[in-house]
C-alpha cells in the first residue's frame, strides 16, 4: 500500500496511481524513481504474475490445458539467453483459442533454450501433445536408414503421389518466432551455401521468394512445392510473418523431387516426393539428402538443433522427434464412406486431410493420409507404420470393391517399453 | 512486451546494414524517412519501458502499402517513444501533418462556445454527425507494448471514472468478452461499437494481442457518448447523433471529456499531453488533438462531380465510407471529416467541418437543380 511517506518522497503521481490500481504491489523493496516514468523492471514489480496471467477459459488447446497460475508465477520473469520470455512463447495460444474439436497447441519456442528454461510448461504440453511421451524421463531413437523399409511400393491404381518432410533448425540462431531479420538471413545463407554443395540427382537452384515472380510463385504452389502466404492467426500470432519476404525462399532440385523450404515456420523444411507410389524411393532420397546437407553445414562449423530427450528442435512441439510427416495422396473412393474408415486409421495411427495440407478439404474421394505420431518413434520406424497402413488402407479397398468385409485393425502401441 | 524484438541488445552484434530491414516495395511514412544512418544510430536505444526501434516500424516493414495509400508505417509503444525516437518520428510527423515543425506548438481549444453556427446542417443530407478522439493514460504503455496486466489497468482506472459520470452522461460499461454476440452485432450495425482486429496494419504492431481481454465499450444510457477501452487506443471517446447538429454533439464531447480528465485527476494520474505534440496516442497521424469531427451525408452528385477531390482539399477535408476508414461509399453517402489532427485547436478543426459540410450541401442542392457550382469554389484554407 501507498503510505503517504512514499507519495511525499516520489512526489509524483505514481504513488495514488499505484495504491489505486490495488494491486497490493507496494511489497518491499519498490525504488520509486524521481519521475512518472517506470522501467521495464520496475512494471515487472508493479503487476505481479497474477495481474498478467491470461484469461483461458475460452480456450481449448494444449497450453491452456497445461497452464496453471503457479507455473506462470514461476516462469513469466524469466528469460532465455536470447532473452525470449514465456508470454512469447504462449502469446498464440492466448490469442487463437482454438475449436472445440482441434485442439492445437498454443505454443512455440523462440529458440532450443526455450525448451529447457521453461520446460514446467512445455513437457506437459509435449506430453498431452504427444500421447504421454515424457521428456523427462524418456529417449528419443533417430533412424534414418531407409534400407531398413520393407513393402514401401505401393499399388499406383490409388496411391497418386508420395511424399516425406521434416524440419531442421540451426544452433546457434533463433527460431522464427524470436529471430532479428539478421539472424534469419543468415539462416538463408547457411542453408543456401550448404544446398549449393549437393551433387548428382540432388543438384538444384534456389529460388528466394522476394525475387520470384508471381507466375513462379504461383506454379509453384499448384505443384504443391510452395508455402503459403503466411495467413493462419495461428503463424501470424506467434510472430512468424514478420519483415516477410525477407530471407524466404525455396530451394528444390532440377526433378523437383527434393525441397528446402527456408524461415517458413522453422529454419528448414525438407520435402522428398514424387508422383506414384514408390514411398521406399521418396525415403532413401530424403535420408540421404538430409544426411549430405547435414554434412555440408557441419564443414563449415555449423549443426542442427538435437538433443536426446526431443531428437530434432523444432517451433512447434508438435514437431519435436523426427518433426516427420511421411505421406500419400490416395484414393478411396469405397473404404472413404465406409464408416469405421476412421477408426481403421486411429488403430494404425494415420490422420487423414485434405490434399491441400493442413486445415484444407478433401477433393473427391482423394485423400491425404499420413503419420499421427513425431516423436517417441524413429523416422524408419514412422515410415514403415505408414507403409504397412497404406498397404492395408488399398487392402480394404480392394476388398470393398470385390464386395468382401474388411477388418478393423487392434490399435498400435505408442512407445517401445 | 513487445514480439519478437526484445532482444535488442543481442541484435547489436549485427551490423546495423545487415538488420536494415527491405523497403524498397514499401510506400509509407516510415519507409520514406528511414535510411540506414538513422536506423544505425537509434537500433541501441530503447525507452524505459523496453519499446525499441524495430517495435515502432514492424508494422511499416510487414504493411508495404499501397500505391494510392500513404499509411503511416510506424507507431509508439508508450510516451517517450516519441522522445527517444524524435529523429524518426519529427520527420514523419511533419511529413504526415502537413509540415508541422519540431519546435512548432500545438494549441488545445475544448470550448465549445467558441464554435461558431454548427447548430443547423440540412439533416435531409446530413444523416448524422460524430466527434471523436483518443486519449492515452499516463503511466500505462501503450496497446502495441502493454501487458495484460497494464491493460486490464487501463481498463479498471477507465470504467471507475466512467461509473461516476451522472445526469446525460450516465451509463454502463460492456467488457467484449462479456457481450453476446447479439448485443455485439447491434452495437456494430449502430456504427457503436469496433471491430474485431483483422487489419493487418494493427495486427503487425501487436496490438491485439490477448483479444478480448481488457476491451469494452462504455456508452450513456441515450447512446449518444461513447468510450472504446483498448482498441488502438486507451481510450477513444465519442460523440454522435442522428441529424445535422454537430454544435450539439461538439458541447457533448467537450463537456464529457473534460469531466473524464477531472476524473482521472482524482485518481491521480492525466491524460498522456505535452506542448509540442498535444495529445499523445499510439499512431503518429493521430496526435495534437486526435480530432475527426465529421459528419455522414447525402451528396450523389457533388460526389460524381469532377471537382469533388478538389473542394475537399481545399476544405481540408477527406472522405471515407460509412463503414468507417477504409470501407467503401454506400449509395451516395459519404463519410466526411477533417483531414488535420495537429496545428489546428479542436475547436478549429470542428469549425472547418461545420462550414465545409454547409458547403458540400449548397452545392448538392445547385447540382441536384442541374445549376453550376463554379462560384462556389473555395480558397483553400
Amino acid at each position: 500500500m501507498a503510505t503517504s511517506f512514499t507519495r511525499m518522497m516520489s512526489g509524483r503521481n505514481t504513488a495514488v496511481l499505484l495504491a489505486s490500481l490495488g494491486a497490493g504491489t507496494m511489497a518491499t523493496g519498490y525504488l520509486m524513481t524521481d519521475s512518472n516514468i517506470l522501467s521495464a523492471e520496475e512494471r515487472r514489480k508493479l503487476y505481479p504474475p497474477s495481474a498478467d496471467y491470461p484469461d483461458l477459459r475460452r480456450h481449448n488447446n494444449c497450453m491452456a490445458h497445461a497452464l496453471t497460475p503457479a507455473i506462470y508465477g514461476k516462469l513469466r520473469d524469466k528469460v532465455t539467453p536470447n532473452n525470449w520470455s514465456l508470454d512469447q512463447c504462449i502469446q498464440t495460444g492466448v490469442d487463437n483459442p482454438g475449436h472445440p474439436f482441434i485442439k492445437t497447441v498454443g505454443m512455440v519456442a523462440g529458440d532450443e533454450e526455450s525448451y529447457e528454461v521453461f520446460a514446467d510448461i512445455f513437457d506437459p504440453v509435449i506430453k498431452d501433445r504427444h500421447n504421454g511421451y515424457d521428456p523427462k524421463t524418456m529417449k528419443h531413437p533417430t533412424d534414418l536408414d531407409a534400407f531398413k523399409i520393407t513393402n514401401g511400393m505401393f499399388d499406383e491404381k490409388y496411391v497418386l503421389s508420395s511424399r516425406v518432410r521434416t524440419g531442421r533448425s540451426i544452433r546457434g540462431l533463433s527460431l522464427p518466432p524470436c529471430c532479428s531479420r539478421s539472424e534469419r538471413r543468415e539462416v538463408e545463407r547457411v542453408t543456401v551455401q550448404a544446398l549449393a554443395g549437393l551433387k548428382g540427382d540432388l543438384a538444384g537452384r534456389y529460388y528466394s521468394l522476394g525475387d520470384m515472380t508471381e507466375k513462379e510463385q504461383q506454379q509453384l504452389i499448384d505443384e504443391h512445392f510452395l508455402f503459403d502466404k503466411p495467413v493462419s492467426p495461428l503463424l501470424t500470432s506467434a510472430f512468424m510473418a514478420r519483415d516477410w519476404p525477407d530471407a524466404r525462399g525455396i530451394w528444390h532440385n532440377n526433378e523437383k523431387t527434393f525441397l528446402i523450404w527456408v524461415n517458413e515456420e522453422d529454419h528448414t523444411r525438407v520435402i522428398s516426393m514424387e508422383k506414384g507410389g514408390n514411398m521406399k524411393r521418396v525415403f532413401e532420397r530424403f535420408c540421404r539428402g538430409l544426411q549430405q546437407v547435414e554434412k555440408l553445414i557441419q564443414e563449415r562449423g555449423w549443426e542442427f538443433m538435437w538433443n536426446e530427450r526431443l531428437g530434432y528442435i523444432l517451433t512447434c512441439p508438435s514437431n519435436l522427434g523426427t518433426g516427420l510427416r511421411a505421406g500419400v495422396h490416395i484414393r478411396l473412393p469405397n473404404l472413404s464412406k465406409d464408416p469405421r474408415f476412421g477408426k481403421i486409421l486411429d488403430n494404425m495411427r494415420l490422420q487423414k486431410r485434405g490434399t491441400g495440407g493442413v486445415d484444407s478439404a478433401t477433393t473427391g474421394d482423394t485423400f491425404d493420409i499420413s503419420n499421427n505420431d513425431r516423436l517417441g518413434k524413429s523416422e524408419v520406424e514412422l515410415v514403415q507404420l505408414l507403409v504397412d497402413g497404406v498397404n492395408y488402407l488399398i487392402d480394404c479397398e480392394k476388398k470393398l470393391e470385390r464386395g468382401q468385409d474388411i477388418k478393423v485393425p487392434s490399435p498400435i502401441t505408442q512407445f517401445r517399453k | 512486451m513487445p514480439f519478437g524484438n526484445t532482444h535488442n541488445v543481442l541484435k547489436l552484434k549485427y551490423a546495423s546494414s545487415e538488420e536494415y530491414p527491405d523497403l524498397s516495395q514499401h510506400n509509407n511514412h516510415m519507409a520514406k524517412i528511414l535510411t540506414p544512418a538513422i536506423y544505425e544510430r537509434l537500433r541501441s536505444k530503447q525507452t524505459p519501458s523496453g519499446f525499441t526501434l524495430d517495435d515502432v516500424i514492424q508494422t511499416g516493414i510487414d504493411n508495404p502499402g499501397h500505391p494510392f495509400i500513404m499509411t503511416v508505417g510506424c507507431v509508439a509503444g508508450d510516451e517517450e517513444t516519441y522522445e527517444v525516437f524524435k529523429e524518426l518520428l519529427d520527420p514523419i510527423i511533419e511529413d504526415r501533418h502537413g509540415g508541422y515543425k519540431p519546435t512548432d506548438k500545438h494549441k488545445t481549444d475544448l470550448n465549445p462556445d467558441n464554435l461558431k453556427g454548427g447548430d443547423d446542417l440540412d439533416p435531409n443530407y446530413v444523416i448524422s454527425s460524430r466527434v471523436r478522439t483518443g486519449r492515452s493514460i499516463r503511466g500505462f504503455c501503450l496497446p502495441p507494448h502493454c501487458s495484460r496486466g497494464e491493460r486490464r489497468g487501463v481498463e479498471k482506472m477507465s470504467v471507475e471514472a466512467l461509473d461516476s459520470l451522472s445526469g446525460d452522461l450516465k451509463g454502463k460499461y460492456y467488457a467484449l468478452k462479456n457481450m453476446t454476440d447479439a448485443e455485439q452485432q447491434q452495437l456494430i450495425d449502430d456504427h457503436f461499437l469496433f471491430d474485431k482486429p483483422v487489419s493487418p496494419l494493427l495486427l503487425a504492431s501487436g496490438m491485439a494481442r490477448d483479444w478480448p481481454d481488457g476491451r469494452g465499450i462504455w456508452h450513456n444510457d441515450t447512446k449518444t457518448f461513447l468510450v472504446w477501452v483498448n482498441e488502438e487506443d486507451h481510450l477513444r471517446v465519442i460523440s454522435m447523433q442522428k441529424g445535422g447538429n454537430m454544435k450539439e454533439v461538439f458541447n457533448r464531447f467537450c463537456t464529457g471529456l473534460t469531466k473524464i480528465e477531472t476524473l482521472f485527476k482524482d485518481k491521480g494520474t492525466s491524460f498522456m499531453w505535452n506542448e509540442h505534440l498535444g495529445y499523445v496516442l499510439t499512431c503518429p497521424s493521430n496526435l495534437g488533438t486526435g480530432l475527426r469531427a465529421g459528419v455522414h451525408v447525402k451528396i450523389p452528385n457533388m460526389s460524381k462531380h469532377a471537382k469533388f477531390e478538389e473542394v475537399l482539399k481545399r476544405l481540408r477535408l477527406q472522405k471515407r465510407g460509412t463503414g468507417g476508414v477504409d470501407t467503401a461509399a454506400v449509395g451516395g453517402t459519404f463519410d466526411i471529416s477533417n483531414a488535420d489532427r495537429l496545428g489546428f485547436s479542436e475547436v478549429e478543426l470542428v469549425q472547418m467541418v461545420v462550414d465545409g459540410v454547409k458547403l458540400l450541401v449548397e452545392m448538392e442542392k445547385k447540382l441536384e437543380k442541374g445549376q453550376s457550382i463554379d462560384d462556389l469554389m473555395p480558397a483553400q484554407k
